[in-house]
C-alpha cells in the first residue's frame, strides 16, 4: 500500500496568452485524499510524471469545506468543486481543467466575477433602512424560511454557468444562479420591495427567456439549490410583469 | 475637506461590518481581500451566533452572557469591551434579522434558539447549520449595494503586505499586492483596519480556510503592533481528520442532543451501533454532570485526549472518539443541522444520521491577536483591528457562538472609531512615507524572486505545522515548547534559502505563499514563547507541570513586542480590567 500511486493530468497555461499544454502527475497516494491535498503534494514537490520540474498548479481555494464556493474546476470533464472530488471515487487518470465558460487567468485559476456584477444588476440585497437599533425584523414562518434557506445556499461557484449550453456570450444570458437569488430576496418581507425592478432586469437580452431548460444546472449545482424550480416560477412572474408593463404604457 | 478614506482589510464579517458603518457614515472606504469577499474564511462558521434574546422563557440577560463570556474565558478577557459586545448582542440579532439572514424559526414566526457550549441558556440563534455563511451573505450583500451605489471600492486579489506609516509614526496606508499582476504598489488613507481573520495555516493542518494564514497581523506586529495573548490557540473538540486539512464539526451537533462516547472497553471491535448503552462511556456527561456534552471546547477537548491518550479507550485504538447523533430524528435533524451532516458524508462517505461519526480535536480558533484599546486601536496611530486577528473578547477561552457576535460588533466598533480618528488627523508631510515603504516591500519581493537556495517553502510550512501541532496545542510542556522555538529558528534561517519553483510574474501562488510563511514563522513565535513564560493553567493553555490557575502571578494580558533579534519577541505583561465579574474558580462539574 505504501507505494501506491496516483496518476493526474492537469492542463497548464502560463496566462491567457501561453499556450495550453497537458502535464502529467503521479503521485504518492494516501486514504482519504481528495484533488485539493494532491495539488498541495505537487506545490512540495513541482515534478511532472517524466521527472521535469514544473511550477505549483495556480487554482482556486479556500475553505476545503465546499462553502466557500472558490476551487470550482472540471474534474474527468465534469464541473465540480475540487475540495469535495475524493480520489478514491474518481477515475483514473484524473483529468484536471479549468472552467471553460470563463476568462482564463492562469492553469485552473478563471475569472468569474461576472456573477458579482450580476447580482449588483438584480439589486440582490434586502434594503434596510440602515444598521442602527430599529428593533426586530418581520416576522417570518418556519415555512417560509424553509422554502428560502436552500436558496441562501448558493455558493456562487459558477458550475451551474458552465455547465449551461445557453450560458455564452452569444446569448449574454444571466444563469441560473442570479435568478435563484432573485427569487430568494423577492420572497423576503422587505426585499420584495424591488420585484418589479428585478424582473425587469431578468427580461431584457441575456435574461431569463435565454433559458432552454436543459437542466444541467440543477444537475451540477453542488449545494443542490432549486433552481429548475426558481426558473420556471419567475419566468411566469416576468411574463407577467411585461404584460403589465406595456399594459402601462 | 474631502471626506477621509479608510483602509479595510479582509471581507469576514468583521471586515464587512467595519464597511457598512463607515459608508453608511458617508465615509470613503477601499476593501482590500485576497479572496472575493464572499467566500472569506466567515462562510464556515456553522452552529450560532449568540445574544440574549431571552425568547425562551429562560430569564437569560445579556448579564448573564457577559458572565459567562468572562467565565469561559478564565477570567482572561478585559471586562469592559465583553460587557458592552453582550450587551449590543440583541439589537445586532435583530438587525441580521432585517438584513434577511434566514434563522431558524419557531412556529409562531419568531427566532429559534439552540443552546451551545459553556452556558445553560439557549441563546444561539442560528440559520440551519450554516450560519456564518448566511451572516456573510447578508453583510456582503449590504456592501455590494454600497458597491454599487459608489460608495465603497473593492480590491478583490490583492494582498495586504504592510502598513504605511509616517515619520511620527502614524499609519498613512498600506502597501498590496496584486495577486493576478503581481503589482506593488501603496494606496494611501487616513486610517486603515485590519480585519484579517486567524493564523490557522500555522499550525498546518486545521479548521481554517487556507488564506488564514496571520501573514497580515504578523506584518504589522513586525512594524511595532504589539501581539496579545498569542498563547491561547482553541483546539476546537471535534473536528474530522482530513489530508489536507480539518474539517470543523459543529458544536451544535452538541447543542442538538449529540452525544460524546467511547467504547468503555478498551479496542473494542463492534460496530458503534452493536455496543448496548451499559457498554458505552459517555465519559463527558459523567464527568461534568451539569453541563455533559456542553462543556467549554478547552475542557471538552482535554477530556477526549484523555480518554484518547490516558484511558486508551480511541475508537479501533486511534485517536478519534464517537459523536453520536442517531437517536434523534432525521427530520430535526436535517432542518437544524442539514449543512454540517451533508459535510460529514460528503468528505467521509458515511451517513451520519445512521452511524456515529468518528471525531477527534484540531485546532480551531486563536483568542490571542494584535493588541487593541477599548475603541479596537492598536498602538499603532491610525491602524485598527477587529474580529479574529485581535485578541480583545475571548479571553483564554472562546465560548462556542461568540465570534460571530465579536466579529460584527467589533466591526461595528472599529469603522466609526476609524472614521473619527481620520477626521481629526493633519495632513501627510510629504507622501506620507508611501514611496519609502513601496521601496522596501520592492526590496523584499526581488530578494525572494532571485534567490538561489534549496529549500521548499511549501516544506518549510508543513514542518513548522507539525512542530506547533505538536508542542504548542492541547497540552504544554516547557521543554517541547523550547524545542518548538528552535526548530522556527531553525526554519526562519532556512527560509532565507527559499527557491521558489515559480518566478513568473503572472498569478504566481508561490511568490504569495513564500511572503506568508516568513509571516507565519515570525508570528508562530509569539505562540510559542507566550506558552513558553505562562507558567500556569488558564483556560486553552494547559501545562501538566503547572496545571492551576495562577492570578496573582498570570492574571494580566502577555504583550509581545517584535525585536528582530533572534531572541525572539520582548515580552511585557499588563493588568486585566476586571472591575464588574471578581475572579473565581472556573469549574464545570457542578453549576458555575
Amino acid at each position: 500500500m505504501a507505494d501506491k500511486k496516483l496518476q493526474l493530468e492537469i492542463k497548464r497555461q502560463a496566462s491567457p496568452d501561453d499556450p495550453a499544454e497537458w502535464e502529467r502527475f503521479e503521485l504518492d497516494w494516501r486514504p482519504g485524499m481528495n484533488l485539493v491535498s494532491a495539488m498541495m503534494d505537487i506545490a512540495a514537490n513541482p515534478v511532472t510524471a517524466d521527472g521535469r520540474p514544473t511550477t505549483p498548479v495556480t487554482y482556486d481555494s479556500n475553505c476545503l469545506e465546499e462553502i466557500c464556493g472558490s476551487c470550482a474546476m472540471r474534474i474527468n470533464g465534469k464541473a465540480r468543486m475540487a475540495c469535495s472530488a475524493l480520489i478514491d471515487n474518481l477515475e483514473q487518470p484524473i483529468r484536471v481543467e479549468p472552467l471553460s465558460k470563463f476568462p482564463l487567468v492562469r492553469d485552473l485559476q478563471v475569472d468569474r466575477s461576472v456573477l458579482f456584477e450580476n447580482l449588483k444588476a438584480v439589486k440582490a440585497w434586502v434594503p434596510v433602512d440602515g444598521t442602527y437599533d430599529l428593533g426586530e425584523g418581520p416576522r417570518v414562518y418556519p415555512q417560509q424560511q424553509e422554502a428560502n434557506y436552500p436558496l441562501s445556499n448558493c455558493i456562487s461557484c459558477t458550475c451551474c454557468m458552465e455547465v449551461c449550453p445557453q450560458f455564452n456570450e452569444s446569448t449574454g444570458f444571466v444563469g441560473a444562479a442570479t435568478i435563484a437569488q432573485v427569487k430568494l430576496f423577492n420572497n423576503h418581507p422587505t426585499g420584495k420591495v424591488f420585484k418589479e425592478e428585478r424582473l425587469r432586469a431578468l427580461a431584457g437580452d441575456g435574461g431569463i427567456q435565454e433559458c432552454g431548460f436543459a437542466q444541467n444546472c440543477v444537475e451540477a449545482c453542488p449545494k443542490q439549490l432549486p433552481l429548475t424550480e426558481a426558473i420556471s416560477d419567475l419566468g411566469r412572474e416576468v411574463a407577467v410583469q411585461k404584460v403589465k408593463d406595456f399594459l402601462r404604457k | 475637506m474631502a471626506l477621509p478614506r479608510i483602509i479595510v482589510v479582509g471581507g469576514g464579517l468583521a471586515g464587512l461590518a467595519a464597511v457598512i458603518k463607515i459608508a453608511e457614515a458617508g465615509g470613503a472606504v477601499d476593501l482590500f481581500s485576497i479572496v472575493p469577499v464572499k467566500r472569506s474564511h466567515s462562510v464556515c462558521a456553522q452552529g450560532g451566533i449568540n445574544a440574549a434574546k431571552n425568547l425562551k422563557g429562560e430569564g437569560d440577560t445579556t448579564w448573564q452572557h457577559f458572565d459567562d463570556t468572562i467565565y469561559g474565558g478564565d477570567f482572561l478577557a478585559n471586562q469592559t469591551p465583553v460587557k458592552a459586545m453582550c450587551e449590543a448582542a440583541p439589537a445586532i440579532i435583530d438587525l441580521l434579522d432585517r438584513m434577511g439572514v434566514p434563522f431558524n424559526r419557531t412556529p409562531e414566526g419568531m427566532l429559534d434558539f439552540r443552546r451551545f457550549g459553556g452556558t445553560l441558556y439557549h441563546r444561539t440563534a442560528f440559520a440551519g447549520a450554516t450560519t456564518g455563511q448566511q451572516l456573510l451573505y447578508a453583510l456582503d450583500e449590504q456592501v455590494r449595494r454600497y458597491e454599487a451605489e459608489g460608495k465603497v471600492r473593492k480590491f478583490e486579489g490583492w494582498e495586504f503586505l504592510s502598513a504605511v506609516i509616517d515619520g511620527k509614526g502614524q499609519a498613512r496606508g498600506i502597501t498590496a499586492l496584486n495577486l493576478r499582476t503581481m503589482e506593488l504598489r501603496s494606496f494611501p488613507a487616513e486610517a486603515l483596519i485590519l480585519a484579517t481573520g486567524g493564523i490557522g495555516a500555522i499550525f498546518g493542518k486545521s479548521t481554517n480556510s487556507v488564506v488564514c494564514t496571520g501573514s497580515a497581523q504578523s506584518a504589522v506586529f513586525q512594524q511595532g503592533a504589539w501581539y496579545a495573548n498569542g498563547e491561547f490557540i482553541q483546539v476546537h473538540p471535534t473536528s474530522i481528520p482530513g489530508e489536507d486539512k480539518l474539517r470543523l464539526m459543529s458544536e451544535s451537533a452538541r447543542g442538538e442532543g449529540g452525544r460524546v462516547w467511547v467504547p468503555r472497553a478498551p479496542g473494542d471491535k463492534r460496530p458503534a451501533k452493536q455496543i448496548p448503552e451499559a457498554e458505552r462511556f459517555y465519559f463527558l456527561e459523567e464527568w461534568y454532570p451539569k453541563y455533559g456534552n456542553l462543556v467549554p471546547r478547552d475542557v471538552a477537548t482535554r477530556a477526549i485526549h484523555r480518554v484518547v491518550y490516558e484511558e486508551g479507550l480511541g475508537v479501533d485504538g486511534q485517536p478519534m472518539v464517537y459523536l453520536d447523533l442517531t437517536h434523534i430524528d432525521r427530520a430535526t435533524l436535517d432542518r437544524k443541522l442539514g449543512g454540517i451532516l451533508e459535510i460529514y458524508e460528503k468528505f467521509v462517505g458515511v451517513d451520519p444520521h445512521v452511524e456515529p461519526m468518528k471525531i477527534f480535536p484540531g485546532m480551531h480558533y486563536t483568542m490571542g491577536g494584535l493588541w487593541v484599546d477599548f475603541n479596537q486601536m492598536t498602538n499603532i496611530p491610525g491602524i485598527f483591528a477587529a474580529g479574529e486577528c485581535e485578541y480583545q473578547y475571548h479571553g483564554a477561552n472562546r465560548l462556542g457562538a461568540n465570534s460571530l457576535m465579536s466579529c460584527i460588533y467589533g466591526g461595528f466598533q472599529a469603522g466609526p472609531n476609524a472614521l473619527t480618528y481620520a477626521k481629526d488627523l493633519p495632513a501627510a508631510d510629504g507622501d506620507g512615507g508611501q514611496a519609502a515603504e513601496v521601496a522596501r516591500q520592492a526590496e523584499i519581493n526581488n530578494r525572494l524572486m532571485q534567490n538561489q537556495g534549496t529549500e521548499n517553502p511549501f516544506k518549510i510550512w508543513r514542518e513548522l505545522g507539525n512542530i506547533m501541532t505538536e508542542h504548542a496545542a492541547v497540552i504544554r510542556y516547557n521543554k517541547g515548547l523550547k524545542q518548538a522555538d528552535a526548530k522556527i529558528v531553525e526554519l526562519l534561517e532556512r527560509y532565507k534559502n527559499v527557491n521558489l519553483a515559480d518566478r513568473s510574474q503572472w498569478a504566481n501562488t508561490s511568490f504569495a505563499f513564500a511572503r506568508q510563511l516568513k509571516n507565519m514563522l515570525e508570528l508562530a513565535r509569539t505562540v510559542v514563547q507566550g506558552a513558553l513564560l505562562r507558567d500556569e493553567s488558564r483556560g486553552a493553555h494547559y501545562k501538566p507541570e503547572f496545571p492551576e490557575r495562577n492570578d496573582e502571578k498570570f492574571l494580566k494580558t502577555t504583550k509581545a513586542i517584535f525585536t528582530g533579534d533572534v531572541a525572539g519577541p520582548r515580552f511585557e505583561f499588563e493588568d486585566v480590567d476586571i472591575q464588574y465579574i471578581k475572579p473565581r474558580r472556573r469549574s464545570y462539574d457542578a453549576t458555575k
